[in-house]
Formats: structure tokens, C-alpha cells, sequence
């Protein structure tokens, strides 16, 4: 297996200005919505919305201004799949169609997913949809297609300020902690790193440096891996079987009783 | 956590709807006539012999209809067959940890076991002629394997709905892990009332009526019972229930669908003839509201 790849994304040098979502679009090959007419969301500059089955990359855009607009900034995030180590949706879809590929990605196959959408309902980070073209559930592959050949994923290459960075999860990992150690430095004591380190679903291949609490980018503070109620629900379950069980047999079963007149209308 | 309940509020809907509670709830139907009517004929008298029957003829139809919902749900239902087998070395796919793929077999197997009960039920009932199909009917012992292994498949089909529900991220479902317990639980209630409905339509009066009327009353109010710690357990995420859904589940499922077929099994004489179907009725369409609720009000986050 090559050395995990990933993204580093630094959100403190985005400018917002979608060249990722575009690239991503282009190589991609990835329908309009709603056939090109698209409406405008009132949401700031974003139209995108969020991650989809057509979106694999989406630039937010958060507002943190004051009610007179005199004081405020902007925080801006280009959201994508974090092709977790741990991957919640690899770990659920029935059909094998989620992979983990030799850059330690995770990968959807379309023409072996069934649409069951397991994965959507998985995923902590709400990344995965369905394609309406396909009708298969898609995520961003981190350009599988362009890593095989050598070459870097489109998003990334796009990016004017290298807030996307792409290379092996070791090398970004070192780039990342200078860069936040650079921030406290500057004075910019709230940056951090988030999903760099295994603690978070051992560790995110795409993970973030953030200057605020992870919700306010709209990421999860704790994301867990859905197996984990996989025991506690099944035991659950068997305990209410037995209990109905016990109900049933007792009632059911057969004995000498007055059950005949009761059955009476 | 800024007023977010949960972690689980960050993520996509996988959009579960009405086919999906169709499917809960015939299956629910599906798993819990079979476990009945296997328990019936176990351990039952010998005249409500027509009651286990009536709990297979009731099985294998709704099994029918849970295969067609959940393939028509699929996005791409064509390759429905990519639960079971590796689309490309057609080599059985399974994933014992994933509840779905569990869940796929399950109700292949549950299919093949209701449908031969479902024939020898037929022939037991004079209903088809073959020689051999009273051979799967108990006391004979390929009929005990029969009812055994299609029981407790039956109650399998019934719970892992909640648990593949709780084995996701999603608000709600994965907040708890009490879902499965629920769906067995009240997939027992309503198989129950289903089964005394049918038999007084077809004017029975066996026993066995009784004892399901007893079954169903206290199943219901340990429903009631996990109901309530399904709600404690949630937790703060339980707000998500402060509003139409919470109302719906308080009025459709508990008032409607437990505390009223009580009091009609309590107290037989208020309706007279019409007590224990109007009951039952009630469980039924409780049972229908409560996984609505239960799919609809996470995916409504």
C-alpha cells in the first residue's frame, strides 16, 4: 500500500472563491443543479449549500459580524469527504460497494452501490448523497482516478492560496502543526487542528484548522462510529424477545383454563 | 454544545420515508404472526391449531410485500441482488457487522422459512392437497425445526429494523439503542391484534383468542415501558420530540395505540361486541403511528 494521502485544509488562508468546487465539477464530470437553474440561497455567497450526490466540495461561507456590521469576520471552510480512517460508511454499506483504497481513501464504487443509502445515515459528517444522474450514492474519491496516474487532485491544484493541501498524512500533519504553532505566535491563540491526530475516528485523511468550535463550521464535536450501539441494540432487542417470549408462552401455552368461555362474544 | 443536542444533528438525511415505515411495519407484522403462531403450535392447545395457521397465512404475505417495499426503495432496484451476492464474483455477501447485509439474509431466510409454513399451514387446513406438507407442520419434527428456526427469525426481522436504525448517525435513531427492543416489542402487539382481529372476523371463539387478548395486554403495557426509557434515554435529543411528531407520538401511540386498547381489554363490557376488534384496530394503526414517528421526526432534523 502507497503512504495515506490526504488533504490538509487550512481555513485561515481561504478566500472563498470556489475555484476547488469548480475543479472538482470539471474533472468530475458532475451535473448543474437543477439543470443550471440554480437559485440563490440568501445564505451569503453560498448557493452550494451543502455536500451532495453532484456537490463534492462545497465553500462556506460563515458570518460573524455584530448587529451593526462595524465588528465582525468572516470564516471560511471548503468543506469535502474526510475520508476517515475509521469510515462510518465503509463500515456499514451492505454491498461492499465503499472501499479503502492503497492512498488509504475511501472510495464508492457506482456501479456496485444499490442506492440503499445506508451510508448517508451513517456518515457523522453528512458528506455522502445520491447522485440523481447515477443513482448511486457519491463522495468526493480525492481523485482517485488522478492518483493512480500521479497526479494531484483537482481541488487542490485549483486552489489559489494552498488553503487545500494535498500530500502524504504525515508530511501534512507536520505542515499543520507549524502553521498552528505560526498562528499562536501571531497571536491567533484559537486556531487548531481538527481530526489531524487518531482520536477522532483514528484520525481524518482530510482533516482542518480551524479558528472557531467545530459546530460553528457545521462539523460534529464528537463524531462516533455508528457500530457503536451494534452490541447495546442487539441486546436490547434480544431482551424484549425474551420478555414477549415469556409473555406469549405463558399465555399461549397449554393448560387447563376457563379461556373457552372467555373467547365468547 | 451551541444548543445542538447532538453530534448526530450534523448529518445527512438518508431519506427513509414511507416505504421504509411500510416495511417496519410489515415486517414488524411478518416476524411477529410467525413467532405467535410458532409458539401456538409449540406449546399451544390442540384446538388453536387454526390460530398458529392463521399466524402463517398472515407471515408470508407481509414478507411478500416487505421484499417488494424495501427493493423499491433502493435507488438502483435492479441490483437489489448486490445484498447477497458480490456483483462481481457473485461470491455470498455478507457483513455480519453491518445490521443491513444481516437484515438482507435474514429476510431471504425468514422468506423460505414462512413460505413452506405458509404451504403446510394450507395443507394442515385442508386448503391444498400434498403429501408431504404435513410433515412440516409440528408435532412431526421436521415441523418443530420449522417453527423454531422461523420464530426466532421472525422475532429477528421484527428487532433489527430498530438496531439497523440505531447503527447509523442519524438524530434520534442512533441517540438510543432501545429502538430494537421497541420494534420487537411492539411488533408482538401488533401481530397479537392482527391474529385475534382475523379470528373473530372469521367468527372463532377458540381459546386461544383469550390467551392473545392476555398476550397483547401485557405486551402492550411493556411497551408502554420501553417507550418511556426510549425517551429517557435520549436525553436532551428528546426535544426533537417538542412538537407535532411529540404530539402524534402522545396522542397516536400512547393514548391511541396503548392506553385506550387497555382500558377495551380491561374493562370487555363498554363496547360490547365491537371491544376487542375496536381495540385491536387501535393497536394496529398505534403500532403504524410509532414507527412514522420513529423515522419520520429523525428525518425531519
Amino acid at each position: 500500500m502507497a503512504e495515506p494521502m490526504g488533504f490538509y485544509t487550512d481555513t485561515t488562508v481561504c478566500i472563498g472563491c470556489k475555484a476547488c468546487e469548480v475543479a472538482c465539477k470539471e474533472w468530475n464530470q458532475l451535473p448543474a443543479t437543477n439543470g443550471g437553474l440554480n437559485t440563490l440561497s440568501g445564505d451569503s455567497y453560498d448557493n452550494t449549500r451543502r455536500l451532495d450526490g453532484i456537490h463534492w466540495r462545497h465553500v462556506k461561507f460563515i458570518e460573524q459580524f455584530t448587529e451593526d456590521r462595524q465588528e465582525g469576520r468572516w470564516l471560511l471552510m471548503s468543506d469535502v469527504c474526510k475520508h476517515c480512517v475509521r469510515a462510518a460508511c465503509l463500515e456499514v454499506c451492505p454491498t461492499n460497494a465503499i472501499i479503502r483504497t492503497e492512498f488509504d481513501t475511501v472510495v464508492i464504487q457506482s456501479d456496485t452501490c444499490n442506492g440503499c443509502r445506508d451510508c448517508i445515515a451513517a456518515c457523522p459528517f453528512g458528506v455522502i448523497d445520491i447522485n440523481p444522474v447515477s443513482g448511486t450514492a457519491q463522495k468526493c474519491t480525492l481523485c482517485y482516478d488522478r492518483l493512480q496516474s500521479g497526479m494531484e487532485p483537482a481541488c487542490s491544484k485549483a486552489c489559489p492560496t494552498d488553503s487545500i493541501q494535498f500530500g502524504t498524512i504525515r508530511e501534512l500533519r507536520e505542515r499543520a502543526a507549524q502553521r498552528v504553532q505560526q498562528l499562536h505566535e501571531g497571536g491567533e491563540k484559537r486556531a487548531y487542528l481538527y481530526g489531524a491526530d487518531e482520536k477522532m475516528l483514528g484520525g481524518l485523511n482530510s482533516f482542518y484548522l480551524l479558528v472557531d468550535r467545530p459546530e460553528v463550521y457545521g462539523l460534529p464535536p464528537d463524531p462516533k462510529m455508528p457500530s457503536r450501539n451494534l452490541i447495546p441494540g442487539s441486546l436490547f432487542s434480544l431482551l424484549g424477545a425474551t420478555l414477549v417470549g415469556l409473555i406469549g408462552l405463558f399465555h399461549l401455552r397449554n393448560r387447563s383454563t376457563n379461556d373457552r368461555e372467555e373467547a365468547q362474544p | 454544545m451551541n444548543g445542538i443536542p447532538s453530534s448526530t444533528y450534523f448529518t445527512a438525511s438518508p431519506e427513509w420515508g414511507w416505504l421504509i415505515t411500510l416495511y417496519f411495519f410489515f415486517g414488524g407484522l411478518a416476524g411477529g404472526c410467525s413467532f405467535l403462531a410458532a409458539l401456538i403450535d409449540l406449546f399451544g392447545r390442540p384446538e388453536d391449531r387454526p390460530l398458529a395457521r392463521l399466524g402463517y397465512y398472515v407471515a408470508f404475505p407481509c414478507v411478500i410485500i416487505s421484499g417488494i417495499l424495501l427493493t423499491v426503495d433502493l435507488t438502483r432496484p435492479l441490483r437489489f441482488w448486490h445484498m447477497l451476492l458480490a456483483s462481481n464474483t457473485f461470491l455470498p455477501m455478507f457483513k455480519y457487522w453491518s445490521p443491513m447485509s444481516l437484515g438482507a439474509w435474514a429476510l431471504l431466510m425468514f422468506g423460505l422459512f414462512s413460505f413452506l409454513s405458509f404451504l403446510a399451514s394450507l395443507v394442515d387446513g385442508d386448503r391444498l392437497s400434498w403429501s408431504g406438507g404435513r410433515r412440516l407442520r409440528p408435532p412431526g419434527m421436521l415441523g418443530v425445526v420449522l417453527a423454531v428456526i422461523g420464530g426466532l427469525l421472525g422475532f429477528f426481522i421484527a428487532g433489527y429494523t430498530g438496531v439497523l436504525i440505531a447503527v447509523t448517525n442519524r438524530p434520534i435513531w442512533s441517540d438510543t439503542p432501545l429502538l430494537g427492543m421497541l420494534f420487537v416489542v411492539s411488533a408482538a402487539s401488533i401481530s397479537a391484534a392482527l391474529m385475534m382481529l382475523l379470528a373473530r372476523s372469521l367468527g372463532w371463539t377458540m381459546p386461544g383468542i383469550s390467551a392473545l387478548l392476555r398476550v397483547d395486554a401485557w405486551v402492550i403495557i411493556l411497551k408502554f415501558f420501553v417507550l418511556i426509557a426510549v425517551v429517557t434515554s435520549l436525553g436532551p435529543v428528546a426535544r426533537a420530540w417538542l412538537n407535532a411528531w411529540g404530539l402524534l407520538l402522545f396522542f397516536g401511540v400512547i393514548v391511541l395505540g396503548i392506553l385506550i386498547p387497555l382500558a377495551l381489554y380491561w374493562r370487555r363490557d363498554w363496547l360490547g361486541d365491537r371491544n376487542l376488534t375496536t381495540a385491536a384496530v387501535l393497536v394496529l394503526v398505534g403500532g403504524f403511528i410509532l414507527r412514522m414517528v420513529v423515522i419520520m421526526s429523525s428525518e425531519a432534523q
